[in-house]
């Protein structure tokens, strides 16, 4: 059984449908990323399994149940984490209140969790009484991370996390997003930066016109040519 | 000389107006950061806080500053009470459909207070004010109360909002409501508290002024103007540039009548909010609008 399955679905924001039967499914322990043009829908696919879009049709499920046009805040109990690809932290809060603000479903004490995001992101520690809204590009996307990482989930949905980042940044939130995987957390994410995401990915699936293109490892997607001419810029 | 005594005069008044001024301000200024709306019925809410108050010390002989308490939860209910039989019903419609329609709850309440406490000015029991003579500067007692209580409730504000979950949910709210969403912050329940502290808020503003100056019906009504020009000042969603906001506006508005007829004074403020508007619409401290 898979922890995510997302089969079929279509559905749009109102208007004509941008999805177009694409298919998701994500398991535990892997890093699972979408690529594909823009337009594709890539980021409408996230938006659809965390429950944000209607589904009109096609089904979600987690750990084989159903939740096809869930709350958010029943994907965030299940265990479900989401970090949207801009506007992703609180910028009034601290990066400590942020963290919180993630925990904010969970009873009791939510001090270990917060320990476990500062051993991930070590940064965060040091600037944990700093506003959010006043840190680099690099540091937010680490508090969206962290915000996310608060509950706990089984599986983490990134969208776009490198985008805006410096070469550097990049390759060190790929190192982030893979322990993050090692914890035993399933990631599904999109990404613009196509090749490299694809090459610490598990499995990838590219997207186009609201519907599945290829699917198949990272590696096997990278070695592919017609993805390559087509889709990661040769 | 006698400027600066003035001056100096003028300035205690524009405290102790600012302070009226800023509790309304931060409960427009918090709903307006969560909800995306301006609420027109909060000068009411205002009325309905210092007549509750006035009645709570009538009926139990309570000392006056007892009607702080009293007429804040009453004020705290009666918007949870509109709330949730007026605004959750629309609250996915258009701002503008809200606004309207919290003008017309303004009306509402505004009867209610005409029906239960009479349309004829009323006051509380201050009994004789004699002022502390301080270098020829007259500081009325209840002058000093007004700030002090002020200090206290904005205090107590802080501390909710920085110490408390629920609190720091509220400013996450009005920082980025789609992403307090993605996180799970249960938001119908935010939305309720918020009422509540801004119904309190607006009551302790009410009955401030209450004991300033007089009860009337209308007496939050025709605060209202001056009380958004201080949220808009400060920065709309921005509970702590709300207090900013509200006492320069209530500085502004007394120390204008060094030179202009008192009458003038709500157009000193309007005057400001529409420069505000013009020059600077995110106000003092970076708002929503």
């Amino acid at each position: 059984m898979k922890l995510l399955e997302a089969n079929g679905i279509y559905g749009g924001y109102g208007g004509a449908d941008i999805l177009k039967g694409a298919t998701v499914q994500v398991d535990q322990d892997e890093i699972v990323v979408i690529v594909g043009p823009n337009g594709a829908g890539k980021s409408t696919m996230m938006k659809a399994v965390f429950g944000l879009l209607h589904v009109r049709q096609g089904e979600v499920l987690y750990k084989g149940k159903p939740i096809t046009n869930g709350k958010p805040e029943q994907m965030v109990r299940l265990g479900v984490a989401y970090v949207p690809q801009e506007k992703n932290v609180f910028p009034s809060l601290t990066v400590e209140e942020n963290l919180e603000m993630g925990a904010f479903l969970i009873r009791g004490d939510i001090r270990p969790r917060k320990e476990k995001v500062y051993e991930v992101f070590p940064k965060l520690r040091e600037r944990r009484k700093q506003q959010a809204g006043l840190m680099s590009g690099g540091e937010r996307q680490m508090v969206a991370m962290g915000r996310a990482l608060m509950i706990d989930p089984q599986l983490l949905m990134l969208d776009e996390p490198t985008a805006g980042l410096s070469p550097r940044l990049i390759d060190e939130t790929f190192e982030r997003i893979i322990r993050i995987r090692d914890l035993g957390i399933g990631v599904l994410m999109v990404e613009q930066n196509a090749k490299q995401a694809l090459a610490i990915a598990d499995r990838g699936y590219v997207l186009a016109t609201g519907t599945n293109r290829y699917e198949d490892t990272g590696p096997n997607l990278l070695a592919n040519r017609e993805v390559a001419e087509m889709f990661l810029g040769g | 000389m006698d400027l600066l005594i003035d001056l100096i005069q003028l300035s205690v008044y524009g405290v102790v107006l600012g302070s009226v001024l800023a509790l309304g301000a931060i409960g427009v200024s918090m709903i307006f950061g969560i909800l995306r709306f301006a609420h027109f019925a909060h000068g009411d809410l205002m009325t309905i806080g210092a007549y509750v108050g006035l009645s709570f010390i009538m009926i139990t002989d309570a000392p006056i500053w007892w009607a702080l308490p009293a007429g804040m939860l009453g004020a705290a209910l009666t918007a949870l009470v509109v709330d949730q039989a007026v605004y959750k019903h629309i609250r996915r419609t258009q701002p503008v459909i809200l606004l309207i329609s919290s003008f017309g709850m303004a009306l509402v309440l505004r009867s209610i207070v005409q029906i239960v406490w009479g349309p004829s000015v009323q006051s509380y029991p201050t009994g004789i004010q004699r002022p502390w003579w301080v270098w020829e500067i007259a500081i009325v007692p209840t002058h000093i109360w007004i700030i002090l209580a002020t200090i206290v409730i904005v205090t107590a504000l802080h501390l909710f909002l920085t110490r408390t979950r629920i609190g720091k949910a509220m400013r996450a709210m009005s920082d980025n409501m789609d992403l307090a969403l993605v996180t799970g912050i249960p938001a119908e329940r935010v939305v309720m508290i918020t009422w509540l502290i801004g119904g309190a808020l607006a009551a302790g503003a009410g009955v401030l002024l209450g004991i300033d100056s007089r009860l009337t019906p209308t007496m939050g009504w025709n605060i209202l103007l001056p009380v958004f020009a201080a949220a808009i000042l400060g920065g709309i969603g921005r509970p702590y540039g709300a207090i900013a906001g509200g006492l320069v506006i209530g500085l502004a508005m007394e120390i204008s009548t060094l030179f202009l007829e008192p009458s003038y004074k709500p157009a000193v403020a309007f005057v400001i909010m529409v420069a505000v508007l013009i020059v600077r619409p995110q106000g003092i401290f970076k708002g929503a609008l």
